[in-house]
């Protein structure tokens, strides 16, 4: 319950902070840290454009997506006290709730009929089958190192020792929030303010959503990264320590994150189409790497 | 004995009945054979789930010998989850088959081998004589042959059945070979003289056999490099077959397999290993292929080839298991691989009857020619819908659950093995993945192009929806894939049940009731997320009751005369994958040019072909026939030379002992010298 409540309170100025870094690193002021969420407001009371060729699936289709969002963030723990729901195993269901809401996201971009949101929705499901490998192999990394399946039993019972183990705690960072990146359609795989149509990935697919189901979509964005945020503050929420030391922890780990997607975005182009699968399948070796390193902890390669 | 009788009779009386009643009453004498059957044989199975097997013998006559029917558990499951799949494929085939009621001498010989085809599915189950194995083994691969081939005025069609005839038969040969070999050695006919000889002799041989009846039961099943007649005979025939083919029929191989896991007590951890590494080969190479298919039956028939990738990753790491002693392990991968042959009977033969009636309103299955189809009949899009999710393996649908258990049995035991296990685990979880992915990527092409959208093709006028009857078995087993979804729980504690015949005994208390803990929390997250789903939506038609709801064209980015050619199209949505794995692949690609100041119109085609394929079959047969056709003009049409070929052939028969014998006689000599 307090880790669903946080990652509702991060998501609030996840992007806002994002805003505000690339704002303040270009020279200008920008909009405060809340302004995004005003926005998703905004939308929320809007009325909607409904194409003529889209069905049902489009109707349906952001409501399940958002669902799948909360659902995989009622499974993040919070240091040593499990999410809402928690089980062995829960990481497997994490991945496949969240392809559950992609699913429904790709065919109701197709369900418009339009060739740009068909182009985003290939591209979509393109990158998030090459991203899956990485978090899986992270994630077997974890259940090596630690003997446990679900996020809480794995993150209650790791702890850092050696040298090697902080590498492999930061290299798990690091792919943690390339995978943010890419799950969220940011920089150096996709432009969320592109202004060419056939440059876009995830904007592209949700051209023609409109009012209340872009405010969603919008806002399952948000608590996306404060989800992925999460996970990464439960590296370094050693487990036993008090709230009050926990909370700020991962007040800070959230808003560092967002400070370095800003800073990427602000120092860094958008790769070229058909580099970013070398891109995320470098990502995929980063974390083969972590399962190397977890062998040698364990001494499994004498 | 009395089972089988009633059986054997039961299908006599039904095919003798067949010929004579009027067409429009054939299909009913079918589903009435069928349901007979069924009855008849679950009564048996069902017993037998619970712990109660059926064993019985009675004489076959001089040439049988004995013949031990046995149903124990795992005869059980898959004649239980055949019995389902063959009784919706009659329900929905009969309604299908309307088409073609004036064909009715190929209706009679259609339905005819379809009741024959159940009834020695049956036997197959329960029989445990190799003869008579073989014999209904036999019988069982001529009805679907004949089945396959019901539209034999199309060339394809009859090429397909061809291709599968041979190739069941090379499947036939291998598993003779096993059988004899086996007799040889015990002069036993019965099943368990396989497991008394081959805990007699050493592991190596023991593992050489096993070797020998898989290369015969994974033709059968479509494991890769075998699988090469599956993706020609599943689209030739009609949707029913297809489904129950696909759903059960290659099924026999998974059977085939298990048994012989069970009966063959070799090295359960190199078996293992062997299994596993075929299988993510087989996964992963059957879902590249159909990602690149643009004909839907042929999609599925791929899509089949990785499913069976997907359940052979389970029997894979449960021999594992048991070669560890892993019973976790073990349990896990057996439990998840018998699952998954539910579950993967149950959505693809869904796959297969909603893509027989695309078929049947649209005339066509190439993908690029259909879309909007959501809007004509929105149920069977429903029921495609609830098909694809599940056979990506999404909660909370039953295609996950079965996943899940060979997830966790992966993820749990990586852990506290050695180094090989463990790099053998972490490269099937990574297999897994990214078949998972990919096939993610296949079905929102398949939905996406076929369902939503616009016609990419004008469409008949008289389209509409599919009448409730060829609608209630695709209901049928669309309830039972959420029911599995949802409760996942009882359905695992049923298979826990032949699982344990591999796992042993013992850890029947602990590893079924760990498992059970985790599937009901995982029933409650799905009942929890579909509540949350349903709130939402209803959210969001609370806040959109007072707003403005404005219905207007595509934005076509500024484009002022937006048309349906402006879709995105099957062939572009794959494309940047496609390139990424080009080199597995084999695009034949041909293209026109454009030339002249006034050009021709031009055209782009692109074939995908399986390059295993070409390998190991096309390339093989085309040496072999170079070499035959070197003979040819032996055969010159002559009956004089014919008979002089025969003449030659007595004689040499009569002077190779003759010349054998002065050979010996000279070598004596020579040594004696």
């Amino acid at each position: 319950m307090v880790s669903l409540l946080l990652i509702v309170t991060a998501s609030l100025f996840f992007t806002g902070i994002i805003i505000r870094t690339k704002s303040i690193l270009s020279g200008r002021k920008g909009p405060g840290i809340f302004q995004p969420m005003k926005d998703i407001w905004r939308l929320f009371r809007k009325g909607s454009v409904f194409s003529e060729t889209s069905s049902v699936i489009f109707q349906i289709a952001p409501s399940i997506y958002f669902a799948s969002v909360l659902m995989a963030i009622f499974l993040i723990p919070f240091g040593n006290m499990p999410g809402i729901i928690s089980f062995k195993g829960d990481i497997i269901f994490f991945a496949y709730i969240l392809a559950l809401g992609k699913f429904f996201n790709i065919i109701s971009a197709l369900d418009t009929g339009s060739s740009f949101s068909g182009m985003g929705a290939s591209r979509e499901a393109l990158y998030s089958l090459l991203v899956e490998p990485a978090f899986f192999i992270l994630m077997g990394s974890s259940a090596l190192l630690t003997g446990h399946t679900s996020f809480h039993e794995i993150f209650s019972s790791l702890h850092f020792g050696s040298h090697i183990s902080y590498a492999v705690g930061t290299l798990a960072a690091l792919v943690l929030i390339i995978i943010a990146l890419v799950e969220n359609s940011r920089m150096p795989v996709d432009d969320p303010k592109t202004h060419l149509e056939l440059t876009m990935v995830h904007e592209v697919m949700i051209l023609d959503n409109s009012g209340f189901d872009l405010g969603l979509i919008h806002y399952a964005t948000n608590l996306k990264f404060a989800m992925y945020g999460a996970l990464i503050a439960n590296f370094f929420l050693t487990p036993g320590y008090e709230l009050y030391y926990s909370i700020p922890i991962f007040i800070g780990v959230q808003i560092l994150f967002a400070m370095v997607v800003g800073f990427v975005e602000s120092f860094m182009a958008r790769f070229r189409m058909n580099h970013n699968p070398q891109f995320i399948i470098m990502l995929t070796s980063i974390s083969l790497l972590i399962f190397l390193g977890v062998l040698l902890i364990l001494g499994k390669f004498v | 004995m009395g089972f089988i009788i009633g059986i054997c009779c039961n299908t006599l009386f039904f095919i003798l009945l067949l010929m004579k009643v009027k067409e429009a009453w054939k299909s009913n004498v079918a589903l009435a054979s069928v349901l007979i059957n069924c009855v008849l044989s679950s009564s048996l199975a069902i017993p037998a789930l619970q712990g109660k097997p059926f064993e019985q013998s009675f004489y076959g006559g001089f040439v049988f010998g004995q013949i031990p029917i046995r149903i124990d558990a795992l005869s059980a499951w898959f004649i239980l989850l055949m019995n389902f799949t063959v009784l919706t494929g009659i329900l929905y085939g009969r309604r299908y088959m309307k088409h073609y009621e004036h064909q009715n001498t190929h209706l009679t010989l259609h339905f005819c081998s379809y009741i024959t085809n159940h009834f020695a599915m049956i036997c197959i189950y329960c029989v445990q004589n190799t003869f008579a194995f073989l014999c209904v083994w036999e019988i069982m691969a001529i009805t679907s042959f004949i089945m396959i081939i019901f539209e034999h005025t199309k060339i394809e069609t009859l090429k397909a059945g061809i291709n599968y005839l041979i190739q069941s038969h090379v499947s036939i040969m291998f598993m003779t070979l096993g059988f004899i070999w086996v007799n040889s050695y015990t002069g036993s006919f019965d099943f368990n003289a396989i497991a008394t000889y081959s805990s007699s002799v050493n592991q190596a041989i023991g593992f050489i056999l096993f070797l020998c009846f898989f290369v015969a039961f994974g033709i059968k099943a479509g494991f890769v490099p075998f699988h090469t007649w599956l993706p020609y005979a599943h689209p030739a025939a009609p949707a029913h077959v297809s489904g129950m083919m696909s759903g059960v029929i290659i099924k026999l191989g998974i059977y085939g397999i298990l048994r012989m896991l069970l009966l063959i007590k070799g090295d359960y951890l190199i078996t293992g290993y062997f299994i596993l590494v075929i299988s993510i080969i087989t996964g992963v190479y059957g879902v590249l292929l159909a990602l690149v298919q643009h004909n839907l039956k042929k999609l599925l028939a791929y899509h089949s080839i990785e499913n069976i990738g997907i359940i052979g990753i389970g029997m894979g790491i449960g021999s594992i298991g048991l070669g560890l002693d892993n019973t976790y392990l073990a349990f896990a991968g057996f439990a998840g691989a018998l699952l998954h042959t539910l579950n993967h009977s149950l959505f693809k033969s869904l796959l297969f009857y909603c893509a027989g009636t695309v078929y049947q309103a649209t005339h066509t299955m190439d993908i690029e020619r259909l879309g909007g189809i959501i809007k004509k009949m929105p149920q069977t899009a429903l029921l495609f819908l609830v098909a694809a999710l599940a056979i990506c393996g999404l909660p909370p649908f039953n295609g996950f659950i079965s996943e899940f258990l060979i997830y966790s049995g992966l993820f749990n035991s990586i852990s506290n093995l050695q180094l090989t296990s463990t790099t053998f685990l972490v490269a099937s979880i990574f297999g897994l993945v990214i078949i998972g992915g990919m096939a993610m990527l296949c079905f929102t092409k398949a939905f996406g192009i076929i369902f939503p959208g616009l016609a990419r093709q004008e469409q008949p006028v008289s389209m509409r929806e599919a009448e409730p009857s060829k609608l209630f078995p695709k209901y049928l087993i669309a309830l039972f894939i959420v029911f599995i979804g949802i409760a996942p729980q009882f359905i695992v504690s049923v298979v826990s049940v032949p699982v344990t015949q591999f796992t042993g005994e013992n850890i029947y208390m602990t590893q079924p009731k760990e498992f059970m803990n985790t599937l009901q929390t995982i029933s409650i997250a799905a009942f929890l997320f579909i509540l949350l789903c349903i709130a939402i939506i209803w959210i969001r038609k609370m806040a959109n009751k007072n707003s403005q709801i404005v219905v207007a064209p595509t934005w076509g980015c500024a484009y002022a005369t937006p048309s349906y050619k402006l879709q995105y199209t099957a062939n572009s949505y794959v494309r940047s994958f496609r390139k990424l794995v080009s080199y597995v692949l084999m695009m034949n690609k041909a293209e026109g040019e454009i030339k002249d100041v006034f050009p021709k119109p031009i055209f782009s085609s692109t074939h995908p072909y399986d390059r295993l394929e070409m390998l190991l079959i096309n390339i093989p047969l085309m040496h072999l026939k170079g070499f035959v056709g070197r003979f040819k003009f032996l055969q010159n049409g002559k009956t004089q030379f014919y008979i002089l070929y025969g003449v030659f052939f007595i004689f040499i028969i009569i002077i190779l002992p003759i010349l054998a014998n002065i050979i010996k006689d000279l070598l004596g000599l020579i040594r004696q010298i």
